[in-house]
This record gives C-alpha cells, structure tokens and sequence, in this order.
C-alpha cells in the first residue's frame, strides 16, 4: 500500500469524528488532529483502534503519543507497514 | 415556607406508537395501544412475549447533534436527546451554539434504572474475558454511567446548574421531575430539564419475568395484553421510551412571555421501609398514605378539587391496593370518586421512563380536556369497581376540563412518589 492510500484511509477514519464538516474545508497534513479537526481527545483511542483494524496493524502508547498531525498518524502507519 | 412557584413550559415525548409528543396526544386520544409481539423475548424464551418499543427516529446527521456526538450514545442517551431537543423547542428556547457561555441557573435531572446492560453483556463482558481490555475504546463509561443522558443534555443545552441523573426504581421518572422543582424551589436553579429514559432491552427485563411479574397470558393478542385495573390482569408489559419536561420558575417563565402549560402545586416523596407489610416488591399501605396526604397537604386541596387521577397501576395485585389507597385517602367511594385510568394500558409498564411518560400524558390530557380511555377494562376488577364504582374508570374516552391532576409512581424498594399539578389559567 503505498503513502497516498494510506493517506485516504486515514483521512476517511478521521472524518467519522470530526464534530463540524467545515474544519476539514483548512485541513491539509500538517493539521493537528486535537486543535485543527477539534476532535474530542477521547476519541484518540477509538481512532487507533479503528487504524489498527483497518491496517492490521498494532499501535503502540508510545507510538500514539507522537501522533498530533495527520501526517504523523500516515508516516507512523506506513512506517510500521513497511515494517511488517 | 413560601417558595417560588415551577411551571411547566415544555415538554416531549417519545413512547411506544408515537415519535413526539403530538404522536402521543393522538394516541391517548384515540385510546390506542402501542404494545407489539416481541420477537426477542420469545427467542430468548420469556413467558411474556409482548412489549412497547418506543423508536426515536432521531436525526444522527442534524449538524447540533453530530457535534455533540449522539450518534456514539446508546439508546437511552438518543431516546433521551429526542425528547429533550422536542422539550426544548416545545418551551420557545433556542438551542446555544457549542462554544456558548455556560447557562449555571438551567440544570439536568434525567433517570434512568440500567442503562447499560446492553453495553456489559455485549461488549464489556466478552472483550474482558478475552483480555483485550485496551479494546474497549472511549464510550463505554458513557454509556454505561447512568448520568450518561445528562451528560449529553448538559451539553447540548450548555446547562451548568448541575447535571445528575436520579434512579429510585417504577417512581424515578416522577422523582426526576419532583427533584427538578425542588431545585427551583430552593433556588439552585431557575430552569430544570427533568424526565427519564428506558430503552427497551431483553437483558433489563429477564429478572422481572423471572419473577412471574410479566403478563404471559395475552401474547396472542398484544393490545389487549396491558389490562391494569382490570380482573384479568396477571402482571405488568414492559414499555421503553423517554419522557422529558422543560420546568421553569414561574417568575422567570413570565417574563419571558412562554406559554405555561400547569403548574406543580403538590408533591411528596417517601419510602415505606419495608415495614407494615411493604417488602422489596409490594408497598407499605401507611407510607402510601402518608405520602398521598402530604402531596395534597402541600397543594392546599380538599379531596373533591381533583377532577383526574393518573395511577401507577400497572396490571399487578398492587392495583387493587392502590385503589383502596386513593380511596381511603380521598374518602371518595362511587359516584363522587374522579376519574382514573392507567397510561399503562397503552405504552406498557416503562419502568424508570414510567412515571415521567405518564405525567407528560397526564400534561396533555389536562391541556386537551380530556380523560383518555382505560383500555382494557372491560372486566374490571369487581374489588375495583366496589370501591370506586365502574363510571370512574372511563370505558371510553371521557372529555371534560381538568383543573387539578395527580400523578402517583411507586416503586421497587417501597418508594412512593406523588405529584398534584394544576391547569394553567392567566390571571388564577
């Protein structure tokens, strides 16, 4: 799979918690996913589990922690992937 | 003690065979049943398979409700926002944008008797015992935290007064709306958002059929199955549903030009204790009293000012006990006793949403002049209709004006609660 796919899938979990469509109208990689999308904090962990599913893949808390962007969650998931 | 006066300028409701509250005046108009088969209950194997299924039809893509995330609530918090938001509306309020200031004299009291079992059995339990805890994710505690329907509310409504939720068993709806305006009386609050939900769930009503307390005997005929007052009554049918009222005090509701539905002029709350013949499941006969008494003591009423009676019956042997109750303290026998019926008949028993579904039928009942049937009774209990006489369990619906209702709840755990609520009328 290569980084654009990830980047969908990522994008497509994401939308499921974002609480008003228009912050996604600004959103680019570098958008932080507590600040800029305003998702609620507590749903960081259904969004891991949801990634995890999705790419069959184990997320580590340390892992979770250095996520704050988008790009972030794409490069920590494609890294891990290449990893497997 | 002089306190400030609580009305009531709101009010929704969703029930079995009715989405809103104009759903359900038009079901209590036309005496009609909302209780279906149960295709759950028989494959469970239940003896009783008939039920009241309240569906919320709530919209999960509304931009208010997708910021506050209802759709990641169970049934019992969306039962619940439905009928708040239709409560809402109903009181002429505008719904605060999600950054507004924090409304600290409006608060929540939503009742709920196990809200969650849904949440344990099905994905708590099995994740457990198969050790992946790390995998239950953020809305469990919401959604098993009885104050989860408050929680959301308070939210929605930026409601700061405080938020709880409130749970005495059959009597926590009416003591969600009792507790309400004994906020407003002592001034915690100028405005509550009160009421209960139930959320129809196979596991929350095992226990009570285990006990034999659900009618088995009319599965065949799901509309004819709740039968409270009736000779042919051989236990409750399980109903779900939310019922929630916008109470304000009376000063504030005035000056802001909303329309007034009733006042509470009446209320009281006890617990027989178990003492005097009350157990777990049946009612001390003294506490009922006392707490009939005190109700109508507060509302400053002689026994002949209540034009309407909105029982708790539930179709059990209670029934007949909660007659002689109101009887003996009404001192009213046949011919001079009011009118009585039990919503029961129509939506089921709905347990901890009981109570405050009743009281919203009995606001509409008094707001529409009328008194709705009392399905079912067509061989009413000869003891009943001894002691009241049968014109007091109207056969069809009786229309008539209502000035002074009452509403009583009683519950597992010996709780008795009463409400007496007055037509609103400019001027009176």
């Amino acid at each position: 799979m290569d980084r654009s796919e990830v980047n969908e899938k990522v994008l497509s979990i994401l939308k499921k918690y974002t609480r008003k469509d228009d912050v996604w109208e600004t959103a680019s990689g570098d958008s932080k996913i507590l600040e800029d999308l305003q998702i609620n904090s507590a749903r960081l962990v259904d969004i891991m589990l949801d990634l995890e599913d999705e790419f069959d893949i184990e997320i580590d808390d340390e892992t979770m922690d250095s996520i704050m962007t988008i790009d972030n969650a794409v490069d920590a998931i494609h890294a891990k992937m290449k990893n497997q | 003690m002089e306190h400030r006066r609580v009305v009531i300028t709101g009010i929704g409701t969703v029930a079995p065979g009715a989405k809103n509250s104009e759903e359900f005046l038009e079901l209590l108009k036309e005496g009609r049943s909302g209780i279906k088969f149960s295709a759950e209950q028989e494959e469970y194997g239940f003896e009783c398979q008939v039920a009241g299924k309240a569906e919320s039809g709530i919209d999960l893509n509304d931009p208010i409700l997708k910021y506050h995330e209802v759709q990641l609530g169970n049934d019992f918090i969306q039962l619940a926002c439905t009928a708040a938001l239709e409560a809402w509306k109903s009181a002429g309020l505008d719904i605060p944008e999600p950054d507004s200031e924090v409304d600290y004299r409006t608060g929540v009291v939503i009742g709920g008797i196990t809200p969650g079992t849904d949440v344990i059995v099905d994905k708590i339990a099995p994740l457990i015992k198969r050790k992946k805890v790390r995998r239950l994710g953020s809305q469990i505690v919401p959604n098993v935290m009885p104050s989860g329907a408050s929680a959301y509310l308070s939210s929605i409504f930026a409601a700061g007064a405080y938020s709880y939720s409130l749970n005495s068993a059959c009597s926590t709806g009416t003591d969600s709306i009792i507790n309400g305006a004994a906020s407003i009386w002592l001034g915690f609050a100028d405005r509550m958002i009160v009421g209960a939900s139930e959320h129809y769930s196979p596991y929350n009503l095992a226990g009570f059929d285990s006990m034999r307390l659900m009618n088995k005997q009319w599965n065949h005929e799901p509309e004819r199955a709740s039968r409270p007052l009736s000779n042919t009554a051989h236990g409750f049918v399980p109903g779900s549903g939310a019922g929630i009222l916008i109470l304000e005090a009376h000063d504030v509701a005035i000056a802001r030009g909303a329309k007034i539905y009733g006042e509470i002029i009446g209320s009281a709350v006890n617990c027989g204790a178990q003492r005097g013949g009350g157990t777990m499941t049946y009612p001390n006969k003294d506490g009922v009293i006392r707490a009939l008494n005190t109700a109508l003591g507060y509302s400053q009423l002689t026994p002949s000012d209540i034009d309407y009676i909105n029982g708790h019956l539930s179709g059990t042997v209670a029934d007949v006990l909660e007659i002689s109750n109101w009887r003996d303290v009404l001192k009213l026998g046949p011919g001079k006793f009011p009118p009585i019926n039990s919503t029961k008949a129509l939506i089921g028993h709905c347990l901890g949403a009981a109570g405050a579904l009743e009281f919203n039928a009995m606001v509409l009942q008094v707001e529409n002049n009328f008194v709705h049937q009392a399905l079912n009774t067509e061989d009413i209990h000869p003891e009943i209709e001894g002691m009241i006489g049968r014109e007091a369990v109207p056969m069809q619906r009786l229309d008539k004006e209502i000035n002074i209702a009452a509403k009583a709840s009683f519950g597992f755990g010996d709780v008795n609660s009463v409400i007496i609520y007055k037509k609103w009328k400019e001027n009176a």
